[in-house]
This record gives structure tokens, sequence and C-alpha cells, in this order.
């Protein structure tokens, strides 16, 4: 079953096109990586995805429902109130940068949005916000701040924030760009952890090794285009001047 | 006069003075942030208006502004003033020009909010109402306190203003004291008032600062 399909996304800022015409579907269960230079559209074709910004062209599909799309008039067309809220409830997003809420604490900015946005009652929802903890290796960390936090912890109790409202797909923006190498290796490990439980992912890196062994297919994706796309290893040992380029250092 | 009498005096002026800055706390401060909204609204209309009244707020002198407000209605249309519109006249002119002060704290703590906490609770599911009220404005009020701080502190001292309406609070009553008595020693009283009102005002203000220092932002 087809949890997301987007068809001929088209994005511009000013007049400058950094999605053209792009098409692609996620699978149930499927983990799905998006490569690229910096500049090529990755994150931008992420945020049109979550709804962060919206589309000048094509539509996109959530569950086989159609969410949002751009008419023939070129009028956007994008849910309102509870159907927003039914929508956004499909997916989560994991930021480059965590964007945890500094004034609450881990358990809160966990439980949060479950106990006052879907109105789950709170004793089940801080059961299974431990759970979510105990997995990302944060059980004792509960009751601090995200200042008290190191960047991997952050991303991690991020990673919890977003599974605690139960996403049919969970997106990540660069998840580890703003980590060292050795906070690095802890997300990367949660988010391995989550692809063996057949979490539908979506992961925007910039880490080659960690995207060809994690996921189902992987896109490549150069100046607002799908350069390329297929099983991992076709992408990566694929005879094509671009990515043989944009690899280049890394296959050294 | 003895120094017992004019203590007595004075203080009963000091309540009055408390009077004014906590009515003109309560009515402000929420006023405030509306009018902050109307200044960053995308309706130019408004955006123009609440401009505009900012711009006159923070331009005239307060003291006018108290004129205005107490005489105005009588020039305007031949309203009887006096009375109860007296303290009415003052809460009022105090309250527009603070909220106008107010707003502008506000938009500054408003606009300084990264916008990933909005994009991240939105994406979360809040609504844009449930945004504000639980993600940004708690994350604003630390970061505006100092700058309130300030303000609440000049207010302590404004509330003398309200001299120009003749309202019976501390100032008034210290002048006409010196005057009818031909001393200094009212003023000094008025003066110590003032200083230990701002002191307690200060030390509350950085109580609730520190109250808020449980995280950084």
């Amino acid at each position: 079953m087809k949890l997301l399909e987007m068809n001929h996304i088209r994005k511009e800022f000013d007049g400058l096109e950094v999605i053209r015409d792009i098409s692609f579907s996620v699978e149930k269960g499927e983990v799905l990586s998006i490569i690229g230079p910096s500049g090529s559209g990755k994150s931008t074709l992420l945020r049109c995805a979550t709804m962060l910004e919206k589309i000048d062209a094509g539509e996109i599909l959530y569950m086989g429902e159609r969410a949002a799309y751009v008419g023939e008039d070129g009028r956007r067309v994008y849910p309102k109130g509870e159907e927003a809220k039914k929508i956004r409830s499909y997916f989560g997003l994991v930021f480059q940068n965590f964007n945890l809420f500094p004034h609450y604490s881990v358990m809160k900015n966990i439980t949060d949005a479950p106990i006052k946005i879907q109105k789950r009652g709170k004793a089940e929802v801080y059961e299974e916000a431990r759970e979510l903890l105990a997995k990302m290796g944060l059980s004792d960390k509960e009751n601090a701040y995200p200042c008290q936090l190191s960047g991997g912890q952050c991303q991690r109790v991020a990673i919890a924030r977003a599974l605690a409202l139960n996403p049919k797909i969970l997106f990540f923006d660069e998840p580890t760009s703003a980590l060292d190498p050795e906070l690095t290796g802890e997300v990367l490990k949660v988010i391995r952890s989550l692809a063996e439980l057949k979490i539908t992912m979506v992961i925007v890196t910039h880490e080659m090794s960690f995207a060809r062994d994690i996921s189902d297919r992987v896109i490549f994706m150069d100046k607002g285009v799908v350069a390329l796309e297929g099983k991992p290893d076709e992408v990566f040992g694929a005879d094509h001047a671009r990515i043989r380029e944009f690899l280049g250092k890394f296959n050294q | 006069m003895s120094f017992s009498v004019m203590l007595e005096q004075l203080s009963s002026g000091m309540l009055k003075s408390l009077g004014i800055f906590v009515l003109t706390l309560v009515f402000s401060l929420p006023l405030g942030l509306l009018v902050s909204f109307g200044r960053m609204s995308k309706n130019r209309l408004l955006q123009g208006v609440t401009k505009i009244y900012i711009s006159i707020m923070r331009g005239t002198p307060l003291m006018l502004q108290l004129l205005v407000v107490y005489f105005g209605p009588y020039y305007l249309f031949g309203m009887r003033i006096g009375g109860v519109y007296r303290f009415l006249a003052i809460i009022i002119g105090f309250s527009i020009n603070y909220a106008a002060y107010f707003a502008e704290i506000y938009r500054s703590g408003i606009e300084s909010m990264p916008v990933g906490q909005y994009e991240a609770a939105t994406v979360l599911g809040y609504s844009k109402a449930q945004c504000f009220v639980r993600i940004i404005f708690p994350q604003v009020v630390k970061r505006i306190l100092p700058s309130v701080t300030n303000e609440v502190i000049t207010l302590v001292k404004d509330t003398s203003l309200s001299f120009s309406l003749a309202y019976a609070e501390m100032f008034t009553i210290a002048k006409q004291i010196a005057a009818a008595q031909t001393t200094f020693m009212p003023f000094v009283i008025a003066g110590v008032f003032y200083y230990v009102f701002n002191l307690v005002v200060a030390v509350a203000m950085e109580k609730i600062e520190k109250k808020l220092s449980y995280y950084d932002a």
C-alpha cells in the first residue's frame, strides 16, 4: 500500500525553480533515502511533503487520499482545520536542528502533543513515552531539559517525540548534519533500529554508507529533479556521470 | 503638622499610587499583547492603525495624554467630568500609554522566536492558537522579562503624573503638604516610598526571572 504519493511536484522560490516535476511514492514498511548535493532540493521536497512549504504544482496523496494539490487554474488547495490535523497525524518529521521545546522537560516534549492535541489518556501516554525513551537509551533523562542534553540526545528525544504520535510515516531532514561523528553514530543506530521495526521512513541524508546500508530504495536528486532512483546498490553503483562525480570523494 | 500625621497622609496616598500601578498593569499587559498582534498583522489597515497608535502614544507626553483623556470628553461632548471619572481617566490614560510600550516589547519577543519552534509545533498537530499559548508565549515571557521590568519600574514613578489631574495619590499629597506647611519633608518621605516600592518590584521581577531560568533557549 502506498502511504505517500507525490505527483508532478513543482516548487519555486521567487522565480527560482527548486523542484521541477518530481514524482515518487513511499510503500508501507519501506525505508527511502534521498541523497544529493546541497541545493538540489532534497529538504524542500521533504518540507513540501510535510506541508511546511506549499507546492506550486502537482498533488500530494496520503493513504491514497488527496491531501493537497494545485488545480488547473493554478489555485492551491490545502486542507484546513480538522482535515489538516488528520493529515498531519499521518506523518512525523525530525528536523536537522531538533527544534525541541526548550521550556519543556524531555518527558513533556514527548507527551504534550499526544495529551493536549490528540487528547489521549495521560497514564497511557506517559507509559508509552517511557518505553520510547528506553528504546532511545534515555530512560534517565525524562526530567532533563533540552539545554542539558548533547545534540545526539536531543535528536533522539526529537525522534521519540515524533514517534509518540504514532505516525504512519516518519520523515528525517538531515538528522545528523548538526552532529559530530560520535553523536551521529548514536542517532543512526536509533534510526537503524526503527528500520528493523519496519517503520516507514523517508530520510534526507548526507551519510552515504548509512543510506546504502539501511535503505530499501534510494533517490538521487540533482538540480531539482530525480536523477536516479532504485535499490541502493543500483544507485550507488550506477554508471551515471553526475552521481559518480557526487560520490567521487566518498568512494576513494 | 506632626511627622506621624504626614506619614499617615502620605501612606494613604501611597495606597492610591499602588492602585494606579496595579490596575494599569492589569489592563495594559493584555491590551499590549492585542496591540502587538495588530502591529504584526498581515492586514495592512490593522497594521497601519496600530502603528499610528503606538507612534502617538510614544511620541507625546504621558501628562498631556492624561489631560486629553480627562478633559477631552468635556470639550468634545460637553460631558460632565470629575468625580469617579477622574480616577477612570487616569487608569485609561496610563493603560493605553503603557499598552503601546508593552506592545513593542511583546513584538520584539515574538519576532525573536526561531521559526523552527512554529514548524515543530505545526507538524506535531498544534493549531496556531495552541502553538502560541503552549509553545511560543511561555518562551516569549522569559525573553522579554528584563524589558518588562524596566517599564514596570518606570510605571511606579510615572504614577506621580496623576498630580496633573489633581488625583490624591502620594505625589499630589506630598506637594500639598509641602506647600501648606512650607517644608521639604514630604518630598523626602515620598522619595523613600517610591524607592522602596521599586525595590520591592525589582526583587519580585528578579524572583520571576530566576524561576524562569530553569532552561536556556
